[in-house]
């Protein structure tokens, strides 16, 4: 949709002129709308960052209220599918904060090597590039065939791109010198065929890997894992609901399971950190211990 | 007039900047500063140490939902966007804006829309133009604007680019800055001092 943007509309904020109580107010009927409507329910997002979104949705389809883009998305699924895209997808890479990984290599793998069979659950999987990553570590340390990985996400869209594995070719050079600095044992370049300009990923690396849709707001746990994966997806969750959440994740781990979080989240503003002891001074690891 | 928040960017030279600005900073100064500094997203606790040296303020990377209290120096983590909610920071792995995550623009805007005429905002040294636009938020819903003197910044483009941007902000070198900053009128905001950072 080629809509030329106004300069003072480019930030992804409001006019000066909105009235911020009127702008709330509209914000709660659309999210209401949307969740009586279509079921998705993005009501205890973080106001900051989904009010963000929502502007920049406006922006891209050329309206100037809230309300208009109530009105739009109501009346037309195509809209609404834009705006889910635009909500729910969480932009990432493959092995994001090296050092995370690297902490997962030397403190997780040795508890999960004393397991039989390994369940592993990445919450809000996106389009799947820390999927990736976690199996290849795995294949690494020659635990792949005993793990079932689940790789969940509330956006069908997203995981079917997650599914077919290919990831744009210019990210190749970062995603590589995240690789060796998350301690990979191989060549980067070994997982992957390029191909005009996608790189995709072997297939035989989702060969324990189960994509499916699952709403974290709405839906119950379904199975009991020995790790969970919830990396920056919290972060657009407004506190209450992160606890809801974090309920849901405690249920579904099972005794010394563990949990890993995006590098800024903490447990801290949660009511389950007494639950869990910390792995990592600094990378968030954290072990259910009660 | 009573202030709830300053927001400070910063980029190329922003250290020696910061470091300065904190310095003349009090002990018992009011206000939550939170700084925008763009640095590489691999970088680590590195630039919370090097300012905690310089002021009795704790220095802290801010972390998702931390409530924003006064006593506090918040820096925004490398390769997150920082946002200002009411009384709490959210974080964002949105693309970045104009190459930058952290975007000063992007915390600046937040903090315009959420507090309004009760926010500060201060642009120091920098070699590019990020910044401007959200001090110009600031400056549109009220609140007070502040430019590092271009000439005594190490790279001046960011304060040229936030001066034309808005041409009502004062224009200052750091140490008078801080001074003013010091002595703004604070709103009183419940919750404990400190209570926001480990």
């Amino acid at each position: 949709m080629a809509v030329p943007l106004k300069p003072n509309r480019s930030l992804n904020g409001p006019p000066v002129s909105y009235d911020s109580e009127l702008e709330r107010v509209e914000i709660e009927l659309l999210l209401e709308g949307v969740f009586r409507h279509y079921g998705f329910d993005f009501r205890s997002y973080a106001y900051a960052s989904i009010r963000r979104r929502l502007w920049k949705r406006i922006e891209a389809e050329g309206l100037s209220s809230i309300s208009e883009l109530q009105a739009l998305v109501l009346h037309d699924t195509s809209a609404m599918e834009r705006l889910l895209l635009d909500l729910s997808v969480s932009v990432t890479a493959m092995f994001r904060d090296p050092g995370f990984y690297v902490a997962f290599r030397e403190i997780v793998v040795p508890l999960l090597r004393t397991y039989p069979f390994i369940r592993i659950w990445h919450a809000g999987c996106s389009t799947g590039e820390e999927v990736y990553s976690t199996a290849i570590l795995l294949e690494e340390e020659g635990l792949l065939d005993r793990t079932r990985i689940y790789a969940t996400d509330i956006n069908d869209a997203v995981l079917q791109q997650a599914r077919a594995g290919i990831f744009p070719l210019n990210r190749m050079q970062e995603y590589t010198e995240n690789y060796i600095r998350a301690g990979g044992k191989k060549s980067f370049s070994e997982y992957y065929t390029a191909m005009y300009d996608g790189a995709l990923f072997s297939p035989s690396l989702t060969r324990s890997v189960v994509f499916s849709q699952h709403n974290l707001v709405t839906d119950r746990s379904f199975s009991e894992f020995n790790v969970i994966f919830c990396r920056n997806v919290l972060i657009y969750f407004d506190r209450q609901l992160q606890n809801r959440v974090h309920a849901l994740f405690y249920e579904s781990l099972v005794m010394f399971g563990i949990l890993a979080l995006g590098s800024k989240e903490s447990l801290r503003f949660s009511q389950y950190e007494p639950c869990y002891e910390k792995l990592h001074p600094r990378e968030k690891l954290y072990r259910k211990a009660r | 007039m009573a202030y709830e928040i300053v927001v400070v960017g910063t980029s190329w030279g922003g250290l020696s900047a910061l470091r300065e600005l904190i310095r003349g900073l009090p002990g018992d100064f009011g206000l939550p500063l939170v700084v925008v500094q763009h640095r590489h997203k691999q970088s680590n606790h590195l630039l919370t140490g090097l300012l905690q040296d310089f002021t009795p303020l704790c220095v802290a990377e801010v972390e998702d939902k931390a409530p924003i209290v006064p006593g506090n120096v918040f820096i925004a983590p490398a390769d997150y966007h920082l946002l200002v909610d009411d009384g709490h920071f959210s974080l964002s792995t949105d693309e970045p804006v104009r190459y930058s995550r952290p975007s000063i623009d992007v915390t600046f805007v937040s903090a315009a829309d959420a507090y309004g005429d009760r926010s500060v905002g201060v642009v120091l040294t920098g070699a590019n133009a990020d910044g401007s636009r959200g001090l110009k938020r600031i400056h549109d819903r009220g609140g007070l604007t502040f430019v590092q003197a271009p000439q005594t910044a190490e790279s001046p483009t960011m304060p040229n680019a936030a001066i034309k941007c808005v041409p009502d902000a004062r224009v200052l070198t750091i140490a008078e800055i801080a001074q003013q900053i010091a002595s703004v009128p604070v709103r009183a905001v419940q919750g404990a001092r400190r209570s926001g950072v480990q």
